[in-house]
């Protein structure tokens, strides 16, 4: 195993097998690497860069104008703040690389949780059972859109349109007007008010960094077993070191005590690994199984798709119901964070998932982006909205803001696109 | 020489149309087989049951000797028939090794083998002697037309297909494409496959064809060795005003 790690020059393996065709960019030295990067991103492959390079002007901008933004309190706030939104964006990003849209994703978790919290009111059902029932909803919503998209051909932007009409209805049934359920079982909150004790922190990093490593490690032993060239393996230690220094960071950071005197308040919250999980998960699912594959293909050339053999129908269906199901993953941690349920619950989160896939770089025309822009997206809003409340800006000038960055991030892309032609999408 | 595909007295009607009356065809192993014919001749009706699209509606089919029956696009997948067509069935948004094993990839503990298939495709690319692709992690959408019409090809060697259809491999190329493709055609076919290819250009037809067939209405006008016929015969038969005597058709 240790061998090909060593081997940093040009994979030598295959240099005889076919020196013109498993080139560049596969291997060959640092400089090669990062020379092809560049590459990438001046043909106008920017993916999330964007919204990184504007994450970083909006947090230098927000620490410089109120020394709150950066104390331990607001970092972990922003944490939880952010949550409900990444994973509502990660959602989306399934049905967005078809080519389509879920309009109704965030009136689906409203009603899935307006449900929960019915159910689990003190002397209720199980809340185990009432969130299995909660995710079944998820399913049962996500295979109705997939159904009449998928099968009958319905644009997805009118059935969930549909939808997002008839499931408010719904709500104002289940909860009744201007009503409020407060959330009851306390494991549920936990997720989005209790933290993990420091070492389990460390642990979290600790198994994400293992798992990365792993992965890359089979990854490059599987190439070099069947002659394919490897990049050089300090462009993965690089990867993995930056990696585990902004998770250090951030773990160190959340574990400083930032209660109050009286009481002690240290950790990282319960809703960071969980958001973890469903990014590695979905990320694994995505890149390299044929189900995230074909979603992709389906997303470039539907008609491609079918003639390579592809049930573009069951695909569709099954991204729809996926998008679904996290979305009512996203509807758990926001009514962890709110702590109740009412009649409007996620009726305007669902374009702020758009927007946070969008500026994170996911196409609306399908086929490009990845779960870590929606990420990264929607730490962008989350940390415009943190913010500018901090700030003392009204409600008002925080949408007009977020609304301008998206308007922004999406033209930045337009340009650079435009100013390429195509490097490749 | 026996034929690796046989087609005998195929017919197919589109309600009271008779495109295909009685249509005979071969083709053989490590030889290019042209199929011309004016717009409406059939040649698209022919190819689509062979790839089993649209099933024909009588007739045999004989697959390396054998009657097949062509009722699904599997069916002629499990043959190794595979057909390129015209408006090129690429992802532009998939890069060439994604592309090349779309619908067939390989796994290795229920994930990709990336590996492997990059390698695979390569030795591909390789056996077809293709110089022009700069990096198999390339998009597609970066491509130009001649080489997402090699990409499209490279595609069936990766399937091992026994028989490989072109539509219009060169319509929509330049001068120095349409060479790079015609010679890819001709090592397709040295390595052992049967092509058949459609074209309504004869230069092209005449430059990499064994073979050549002619549909006209409906019917199959003549089956010509290139070498042993002219342009102009074949714009005969194509414009049915010369016919053939002794077709055994």
């Amino acid at each position: 195993m240790s061998t090909e790690i060593e081997n940093e020059g040009p994979a030598t393996v295959v240099e005889d097998e076919a020196p013109s065709l498993l080139g560049k960019g596969g291997h060959g030295g640092v400089g090669d690497a990062v020379r092809s990067y560049f590459q990438r991103v001046r043909g106008g492959d920017m993916g999330p860069l964007p919204a990184v390079g504007g994450l970083v002007v909006l947090v230098v901008i927000f620490a410089i104008a109120n020394p709150l933004f950066l104390t331990e309190r607001n970092i972990a706030n922003l944490f939880t703040q952010a949550a409900p939104l990444v994973t509502l964006g990660m959602a989306l990003v399934f049905v967005l690389l078809l080519g389509e849209i879920d309009l109704s994703a965030g009136v689906t978790f409203g009603v899935a949780m307006g449900v929960f919290v019915k159910l689990t009111q003190p002397g209720g059902m199980a809340w185990p059972l009432a969130l299995l029932l909660a995710l079944g909803i998820g399913v049962a919503v996500g295979g109705f859109i997939g159904f009449f998209v998928a099968r009958i051909g319905v644009p997805s932007f009118v059935v969930s349109l549909g939808l997002f009409l008839g499931l408010q209805g719904v709500m104002l049934v289940i909860i009744g007007a201007g009503g409020t359920y407060r959330l009851s079982p306390s494991q549920i909150r936990a997720i989005q008010n209790q933290n993990l004790p420091p070492w389990a922190g460390w642990t979290m990093l600790g198994v994400v960094l293992g798992v990365l490593f792993a992965v890359a490690l089979l990854d490059r032993r599987r190439r070099a077993a069947s002659g394919a060239p490897n990049p050089p393996a300090s462009i993965m230690y690089a990867k993995l070191g930056v990696i585990a220094v902004l998770g250090a960071f951030v773990v160190f950071y959340l574990n400083q005590d930032r209660g109050t005197a009286a009481r002690s308040l240290q950790g990282v919250p319960i809703v960071v690994p969980l958001v973890l999980l469903i990014l590695m998960v979905g990320t694994y699912v995505l890149d390299r199984t044929r189900f995230g594959r074909y979603i992709y293909a389906i997303g470039g050339n539907t008609e491609a798709a079918r003639r390579a053999g592809v049930n573009v129908t069951l695909v569709k269906w099954s991204a729809f119901v996926v998008c679904s199901v996290l979305a009512v993953v996203a509807g758990i941690f926001t009514v962890s964070k709110v702590g109740s349920a009412d009649a409007a619950m996620g009726r305007e989160i669902v374009l702020s998932g758009v927007a946070a896939a969008v500026v994170g770089g996911v196409s609306l025309f399908g086929g490009r982006g990845r779960l870590v822009h929606a990420v990264i997206g929607a730490t962008v809003i989350a940390v415009i909205t943190n913010g500018m409340g901090l700030l003392k800006f009204s409600a008002g000038a925080n949408l007009a803001v977020t609304g301008g960055v998206l308007v922004l991030a999406a033209t930045v892309d337009a340009l650079a696109r435009k100013r390429s032609g195509a490097t490749g999408v | 020489m026996s034929a690796i595909i046989e087609l005998r007295s195929i017919t197919k009607s589109f309600g009271p149309v008779d495109v295909l009356k009685g249509v005979d065809f071969t083709a053989h192993e490590g030889r290019v087989t042209a199929l011309v014919g004016d717009n409406g001749a059939g040649k698209s009706t022919l190819i689509k049951g062979l790839a089993g699209v649209q099933p024909y509606d009588g007739g045999e089919v004989l697959f390396e000797g054998n009657p097949v029956t062509l009722h699904h696009p599997r069916d002629a997948a499990r043959l190794g028939i595979e057909v390129v067509y015209q408006d090129l069935a690429l992802c532009d948004n998939l890069d060439i090794v994604q592309n090349m094993f779309l619908g067939r990839e390989e796994l290795a503990g229920g994930t990709f083998d990336e590996g492997r298939m990059e390698a695979e495709a390569a030795r591909a690319l390789q056996t077809l002697s293709v110089k022009t692709v700069k990096s198999l992690r390339q998009k597609v959408a970066s491509l130009s037309g001649g080489q997402r019409q090699t990409v499209a090809i490279a595609r069936s060697v990766v399937k091992k297909a026994k028989v490989v259809i072109l539509d219009e491999p060169t319509a929509a190329l330049g001068v120095a494409q349409t060479a790079q493709v015609l010679d890819l055609v001709r090592r397709l076919a040295d390595s052992g496959v049967a092509v058949i290819i459609i074209s309504h250009n004869l230069q092209d037809v005449f430059a990499v064809a064994d073979d050549i067939s002619v549909l006209y209405l409906g019917t199959m006008t003549a089956r010509l060795e290139a070498s042993q016929t002219s342009r102009d015969d074949v714009v005969g038969y194509i414009t049915g005003t010369k016919r053939m005597t002794g077709v055994d058709a």
